[in-house]
């Protein structure tokens, strides 16, 4: 069965950490790092990334534009 | 877990790319706060301009407020107004260039107070621009003090007990205001704190820029935001006090399409 995934990436030095992405998220895959970017925010990075399916909620919500959202579709 | 990577490795490729940020968007960081709404809506302008391919022929007003800088971020032609008169030299570009897309960007303090002239007399008129109106009840830049728009009771800097509307007057509602003036052709409050918003927000912003070819007036596109510095809240907490008290207030949804009310004001 065909099976789409997805993938975001993150422009980590640019995160402000605001935590909106995290909240658009319908498959729970972004979490706030404990680390912090060299401005001091805790960016976000994908915890769950098998749950991510690139329905580009979080890239619509971000404020500074810092998500790229891939999807490509499997055949398996 | 190395299954996974490898799965990674071949969706993070250039070729599968859904969504990225737009080339109209210069590099320079955003100076808003974490959370913000100005980014959003600066974002999905430019997503516009970009779609529509009109970056050379499309002229922006930056107004006094937090997005004074926006023609620092915006990678098309912009012009800097004096506090509130965006709309005033919008009408004088337009003007000159009548086949230009000519808009403006302001806040609630710029386009509801010490702009509320130049914005009634430019929607009366029927000046065929865009007005894209960032209402986050407050005036940000300057430290959060009351706006015409803040709520009743809703604390600012200088009405710390709340907003009395004995002593300080209502919130002024410029879009259901604006909308029964014959100059406007589409009157609209959207906004742009969830991934639905921000979808219903992209329509709106490209119906004003495709409505300037048919030259029948003014598009109007309020949208309600954030100040959580100016508000006190965390982003999130922000947005979640705008869903239940500034959306109930200045509730979403178009108002005037087509130069018809749609909707009682
Ligand atoms: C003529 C003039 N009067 C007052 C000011 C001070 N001032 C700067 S920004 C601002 C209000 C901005 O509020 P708003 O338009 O709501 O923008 P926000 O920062 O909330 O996005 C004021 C009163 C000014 N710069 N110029
Ligand atoms: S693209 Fe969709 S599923 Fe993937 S992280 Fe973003 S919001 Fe979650
Ligand atoms: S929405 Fe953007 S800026 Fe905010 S935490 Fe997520 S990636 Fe960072
Ligand atoms: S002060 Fe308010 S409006 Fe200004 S950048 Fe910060 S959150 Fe945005
Ligand atoms: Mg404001």
């Amino acid at each position: 069965m065909a099976k789409i995934k997805g993938a975001i990436v993150i422009d980590v030095e640019r995160c402000k950490g605001c935590e909106l992405c995290m909240d658009s998220c319908p498959t729970d895959v972004i979490r706030m790092e404990k680390k912090v970017n060299g401005k001091g925010y805790h960016y976000a990075y994908m915890e769950n990334p098998e749950n991510c399916t690139g329905c580009i909620n979080c890239a619509l919500v971000c404020p500074d534009a810092v998500i790229t959202v891939y999807r490509k579709k499997f055949e398996d | 877990m190395e299954k996974e990577n490898l799965r990674l490795d071949e969706i993070i490729r250039e070729e599968n790319i859904v969504f990225h940020k737009t080339s109209l968007l210069t590099d320079k960081v955003f100076s808003y706060c974490p959370g913000c709404g100005h980014g959003v809506v600066h974002r999905v302008i430019m997503e516009i301009i970009e779609e529509l391919g009109i970056q050379s022929d499309t002229i922006g007003i930056s107004p006094v407020g937090c997005s004074v800088f926006a023609y620092d971020f915006m990678n098309i032609d912009m012009q800097q107004a004096a506090h509130g008169r965006a709309p005033a030299v919008a009408t004088g570009i337009k003007r000159c260039w009548p086949e230009k897309y000519v808009f403006t960007y302001q806040g609630d303090g710029d386009l509801a107070a010490i702009g509320t002239s130049e914005t009634i007399h430019a929607c009366n008129r029927g000046e065929n621009i865009a007005i894209f109106f960032i209402n986050n009840g407050i005036y940000g830049m300057t430290g959060g003090q009351m706006a015409p728009t803040t709520l009743s009771g809703m604390k600012s800097s200088t009405t710390p007990y709340g907003r009395d509307t004995m002593l300080m007057g209502n919130p002024i509602k410029m879009t259901e205001l604006v909308a029964t003036l014959p100059g406007t052709y589409f009157v609209t409050r959207q906004a742009v704190h969830t991934a639905l918003y921000v979808r219903k927000f992209k329509k709106a912003a490209r119906m004003a820029f495709e409505n300037q070819k048919l030259k029948k007036g003014l598009s109007f596109i309020e949208v309600v935001s954030n100040c959580n510095s100016g508000w006190k809240m965390s982003p999130l907490q922000a947005n979640r006090w705008m869903e239940e008290n500034m959306l109930a207030f200045y509730p979403p949804g178009d108002i005037k399409i087509n130069g018809e009310l749609i909707k009682k004001t």
